[in-house]
């Protein structure tokens, strides 16, 4: 009992120092992978890091209409996103916070890094920020419908919304290849890719103040302010490849109360696992282009209809079983 | 405890007459804080047990004397109310003193809240709601002797006298033995009867507390009056409503009504929280914003009582106590952090001369405890963890998501459709609290008005930190509060039903569901505290001033510090976003674009105007109905003596034939 | 026969996969995605069958299958893309109506189907039922889509996806006879209604049938 509790501690000490670790890896990777693809040589994977690390060295400037909300924004939507990315499992299950993995609280988390982001751009009082947190917020009103409904086709498979069981209970395989799956993972990559601000949603890589949307939000900030906000956004990321490998390929992760040998394994696995993610990430991006920002809500909209749809199958399924 | 019941009422009635004489209105609104504190007290201890049996009252219609009781429901409900009448009466007696009117009306208006929460018997629970409504009517009109406002008023009171007329009739079908809740509920209704009385409820405590068609009214009334009226209204009468609806259909009409019951519910709810959260982003004044938000949370909470109705009617005992349980612990969420906003909002407007977010801006800066407190009420209102609102709202969702269990494929769609909706609903009150909080608190000021605010202080202050504490306490202890409040649980769903809780945790017992809301704060703190720590220690350099990026506008000089307020995103463009991509589902909308002509430095303008679908689809069928009525009575003045004589006659035998057929029966 | 069964999860999951892109046809807007669309569906209807007569161990079920192969998968998007580039080079956007209310129709037609389609099929088999419920989603779906088209192409494109559903549906059931019959006179009604609209199509453009007076633009594309 006592060794049990123990391993939980260390797997869950592990995952944080983890994801820390890997999140400026994983958003260098898919830099990389994205330039690869495009026909140039790309940064090194680590290069993500090396730029946390300068902007930690400069001195941060602030503007001169910007209030208390612009010093301790960036450090609550990171401290936000790291207890998210605490509950996410990544190379082993039952972490010691998994009876908090509930996958509604995991999407108040983010919700809660959002609208720091949003006052954050708010807070200068400058025409873009307020323009990215504007749309920042709505985006959000069509992907969490989506996040939730996807929630409840889940719930429906696992009996509840905590994501430690419904990645154990996907990963016992008994469940099947199911077409509600293939429609709540179609939806699911699509909120992924709007909360992340990817293509086709934003353009993470734009200089062009009027399509930004995350990056009109962060104008203002520099130096470490601007550090932790990178760091947050990579987390975020990590978090949502996580999350996708969690429910979607969950083969491989260690199960609750095994050794360090079966660690290491899913550690091994899960590398493998957010290095198809990014392959497919920087895939998707180079195939296509930037929607209209009047667009996204139609975008956004189709996923959340799919994820209606997967709840229409799965209680058809459930109703015949 | 009557004594301290009896003691209360009579204390108001008589801060009532104080206040109509106009005399220390400071002393007479302090008076009623008091009072608000004994009442909270009685609905404390009626939840610890220490209820109050149906006593007769000396005093009464001329069939039978008044009853009142306080059982555990009627408790937390009293518990709403001191947490909103309390700051209300604090925030009114730092305020200039109001017209005669307001202070003998607002004193009537505590003390019909409190009967009707208290009443025992339809009658007395009638007249309370009858003396609520007039006396909010009283609040409005006695601030507007003209105008619009008073033309608002007058819509007002069409519909409380709509609701009232409706509760009439649904007491009149409920009590064929007799109007106390006991003989109620030793008859409770049925067939045909049974659903009469849902509709009636639904449209007498639907309309009172905005329910979709008919919350057109609310966003205009609410904010018209003084406010802490507009904090009484929106934070607690609004919870009056949804007590009458508790107590009327899952009370007294009897546990055995059927599971469709609820689908009524969950419709009205679902549209009015999507019309709530959607108007609350494209109001311009920043009270009518907050009533919408409080449309979008009484949506919420009606979702919450059909699905509570849909799993009783389907035996799923647990899961209709977890409804009810959310409902109930947002009724008290939003009681605190509604009152909190709307007298943030009017400390603002006080202070800074404005209720429109275009002459703000910038007063976190100049009014940091308001500001502070706003940005508390706002992250509860967003529902974000671990604040208060996200624990209620947290509750619902689940309640949602297992919607799942009904046997019924077409209420497990429902479900689905409705969990979206209310996801919606959420994410555009989470926009509409970012929208309120970064255009009044954050960027610069747009006006010299709003660059020379003052911070509330003394009394004031102190009426914005009673919600204030009492939302962060409620964010923490959502789960031990939640178990007092198993009483009334209990009260409506059975002595078996219990609150989703354990120990500290809010939690579904089979589902394994849980949230933890103290697990979720200390975890939040230390994160961002560590991260804090981690990189200061990595990066010692003070940052600096600068001026802002500004799209190439040059810096304002430094005797204008409100600057060029021009380029800074204003309500109607910060809302666009959202009136474009949804606005439609709620709102007739025009837009006008005008565009100034090449090299010329006018700016441009944007003019929007919205008018909400349900003045032209139920208002002006409406009076186009009375017109036409009108016109059919004005053509029976011209008929014959005859004629009427066979009216009278026809009229009469069909009574009679009425009452030969009722019965029969 | 049920999930966790590999013959039935890959049925289930092609018949998904059908209905997902029968979405992508009510809604895509740009001329040659939608023929892809169009292809992609032909291809997996015809996995749909092989599929299912490996199941059944039905042979006259991959004949099935080839046909919807070599005409759906192939030769009518390869002659539509062909017909496509020659003669409409500036229709390649089609105006569609409120793309959100269409999809928000599509999937009320959709829980409409489950909704019909269980309670009628108590006593068959899981596997009949829920696959019974998508084919007649995306028969429903393809009548959707005609309605919503204004173009000739676009009522094509609905055409085909009913006719796709229809022969999903079919091939479904075990036992059925005249699968092949079905679907190749599907098949021909969708052929008579693309000769039709390429009829259609030239007299707009020449006001004539007579492809002599095709000639002169054979140089048109280049």
């Amino acid at each position: 009992m006592m060794l049990v509790a123990f391993g939980s501690l260390i797997t869950q000490l592990l995952h944080v120092a983890l994801m820390l670790a890997a999140a400026p890896v994983i958003v260098g990777a898919v830099r990389w992978l994205k330039a690869r693809l495009m026909g140039r040589r790309g940064p090194h994977p680590l290069q993500p890091w090396r730029d946390l690390l300068k902007l930690l060295r400069k001195r941060p400037v602030l503007a001169e209409t910007a209030s208390v909300v612009s010093r301790v924004a960036p450090y609550l939507a990171l401290g936000a996103t790291t207890l998210a990315a605490a509950l996410v499992p990544s190379f082993a299950q039952g972490m010691w916070l998994a009876p908090l993995a509930d996958l509604v609280l995991i999407g108040g988390l983010l919700a809660l890094a959002r609208v720091a982001l949003a006052l954050n751009g708010h807070d200068a009082g400058t025409p873009f920020g307020g323009m990215g947190a504007a749309r920042e917020m709505t985006f959000a009103v069509f992907a969490e419908p989506a996040l939730l409904v996807c929630v409840m086709v889940f719930a429906v498979l696992a009996g509840g919304s905590n994501l430690d069981a419904i990645g154990a209970a996907l990963r016992d395989g008994a469940l099947g290849l199911r077409v509600s799956l293939l429609f709540a993972g179609l939806a699911l990559v699509a909120v992924m890719l709007a909360e992340n601000a990817r293509i086709p949603v934003d353009n993470p890589a734009t200089h062009l103040e009027l399509t930004m949307v995350h990056e009109a939000m962060l104008l203002e900030a520099s130096g470490r302010h601007l550090a932790v906000w990178e760091m947050q956004a990579a987390l975020k990321l990590t978090l949502w490849f996580a999350l996708l490998a969690a429910i979607f390929l969950p083969f491989g992760t260690a199960p609750a109360g095994s050794g360090p040998l079966a660690w290491a394994a899913g550690l091994g696995l899960w590398g493998l696992k957010m290095g198809l993610l990014a392959l497919g990430l920087a895939f998707f991006e180079s195939a296509i282009a930037k929607m209209r920002v009047f667009r996204v809500p139609d975008f956004l909209g189709g996923a959340l209809l799919l994820a209606l749809l997967a709840a229409a199958l799965i209680f058809v399924s459930t109703g015949l079983a | 405890m009557l004594t301290l019941l009896g003691l209360c009422f009579l204390a108001l009635l008589g801060l009532a007459v104080w206040g109509g004489s106009g005399r220390a209105p400071r002393a007479m609104f302090l008076g009623c804080a008091a009072c608000m504190a004994g009442l909270g007290l009685v609905g404390g201890a009626a939840l610890t047990g220490l209820g109050l049996p149906a006593t007769p009252l000396p005093i009464g219609p001329p069939w039978a004397p008044s009853l009142i009781a306080v059982d555990a429901l009627s408790g937390w409900f009293l518990l709403i109310l001191a947490l909103v009448g309390l700051p209300a009466a604090l925030f009114a007696a730092a305020s200039p003193a109001p017209p005669r009117a307001e202070g003998a009306a607002f004193p009537l208006f505590l003390a019909g809240m409190a009967g009707v929460l208290v009443a025992a018997d339809g009658f007395s629970m009638l007249l309370g709601f009858e003396a609520m409504s007039l006396a909010s009517w009283g609040l409005i009109a006695a601030r507007h002797p003209r105008g619009p406002g008073r033309r608002t008023a007058r819509l007002y009171l069409g519909f409380a006298i709509f609701s009232g007329l409706c509760l009439i009739a649904g007491f009149a079908l409920l009590a064929p033995a007799g109007l106390s809740f006991a003989a109620i509920r030793a008859a409770p209704p049925e067939g045909w009867r049974a659903g009469v009385v849902l509709m009636l409820v639904l449209l007498g405590a639907g309309s009172k507390m905005g329910l979709a068609p008919f919350h057109v009214w609310l966003p205009l009334a609410h904010p018209a009056a003084a406010t802490p009226a507009s904090a009484l209204m929106s934070g607690a009468m609004v919870k009056v409503a949804l007590y009458v609806m508790l107590r009327m259909l899952l009370d007294l009409s009897g546990p055995a009504q059927p599971l469709w019951w609820g689908l009524p519910l969950v419709a009205a709810g679902a549209a009015t929280a999507l019309i709530g959260g959607l108007r609350a982003n494209l109001e311009q004044d920043i009270k009518a914003a907050l009533a919408c938000s409080t449309l979008e949370n009484m949506g919420l909470m009606v979702i919450g009582i059909g699905l509570a109705l849909v799993f009783r009617g389907a035996d799923l005992r647990p899961l209709a106590a977890l409804a009810l349980a959310a409902v109930l612990l947002h009724a008290l969420n939003h009681a605190g952090f509604k009152a909190l906003l709307f007298l943030c909002a009017g400390a603002v407007a006080s202070l800074a001369g404005s209720r429109d977010p275009d002459r703000l801006g910038g007063l976190i800066h100049r009014m940091p405890w308001v500001a502070g407190c706003a940005l508390l009420g706002a992250a509860s209102a967003a529902a974000l963890p671990p604040f208060s609102g996200f624990a209620s709202e947290w509750l619902l969702l689940q309640s949602l998501i297992q919607g799942w269990r009904v046997a019924e494929m077409s209420v497990q769609l429902l479900a689905a459709a409705t969990l979206a909706v209310a996801g919606m609903a959420i994410g555009l009150a989470a926009a509409a609290m970012v929208r309120f909080a970064g255009l009044v608190f954050l960027g610069r000021p747009r006006t010299p008005m709003a660059a020379g605010a003052r911070d509330a202080t003394g009394l004031m202050r102190a009426a914005l930190l009673v919600p204030a504490v009492a939302s962060a306490a409620l964010a923490i202890l959502a789960a031990p509060v939640l178990a007092l409040g198993g009483g009334a649980i209990a009260v409506l769903l059975g002595p078996n039903a219990r609150a989703p809780v354990a120990g500290f945790d809010l939690a579904l017992g089979e589902v394994g569901a849980r949230y933890a809301p103290w697990a979720v704060a200390g975890l939040l703190a230390l994160a961002t505290v560590l991260i804090l720590l981690a990189v200061k220690n990595r990066s010692k350099h003070e940052p600096v001033r600068g001026p802002a990026w500004d799209c190439g506008f040059l810096p304002p000089p430094a005797h204008l510090p409100f600057g060029d307020p021009l380029s800074q995103v204003s309500a109607a463009g910060l809302g666009q976003p959202i009136r474009r991509s949804l606005g439609a589902v709620a709102l007739t909308l025009s837009e006008r674009h005008g565009a100034a002509p090449p090299g010329s430095p006018q700016p441009a303008t944007l003019r929007v105007e919205a008018e909400d679908r349900g003045f032209s689809h139920v208002l002006q069928p409406l009076r186009r109905l009375r017109q036409a009525l009108s016109r059919e009575a004005e053509a029976l003045r011209n008929l014959t003596l005859r004629a009427y004589l066979s009216i009278s006659f026809g009229t009469l035998v069909l009574l009679l034939a009425l009452v030969a057929w009722l019965e029969r029966e | 026969m049920g999930f966790g069964q590999l013959p039935y999860d890959v049925a289930h999951v092609l018949g998904g996969a059908m209905l997902l892109v029968s979405f992508v046809l009510l809604y895509q807007r740009r001329i040659a995605a939608l023929v892809n669309a169009l292809a992609l569906q032909g291809c997996l209807l015809a996995a749909a069958a092989v599929w299912q007569g490996y199941v059944q161990g039905a042979p006259q079920l991959y004949v099935t299958g080839l046909i919807a192969l070599a005409a759906k998968g192939i030769a009518i998007p390869v002659f539509l893309h062909r017909m496509m580039r020659s003669r409409m080079p500036d229709r390649a956007v089609e105006p569609v109506g409120s793309i959100g209310l269409c999809m928000l129709g599509g999937v009320l037609l959709v829980a409409l189907a489950i909704l019909v389609v269980l309670p009628a099929t108590t006593g068959a088999r899981a596997l009949a039922r829920e696959d019974l419920a998508i084919a007649l989603s995306i028969v429903l779906l393809g009548l959707l889509t005609m309605i919503t088209r204004r173009s000739a192409l676009g009522q094509v494109a609905g055409l085909m996806t009913l006719e796709n559903g229809l022969v999903l549906g079919a091939v479904g059931v075990a036992g059925m006879p005249l699968v092949i019959e079905l679907s190749t006179a599907g098949l021909v009604l969708v052929i008579i209604v693309i000769a039709g609209f390429f009829a259609r199509l030239l007299r707009e453009r020449f006001d004539s049938l007579d492809t002599d007076m095709l000639h002169p633009h054979r140089g048109e594309g280049q």
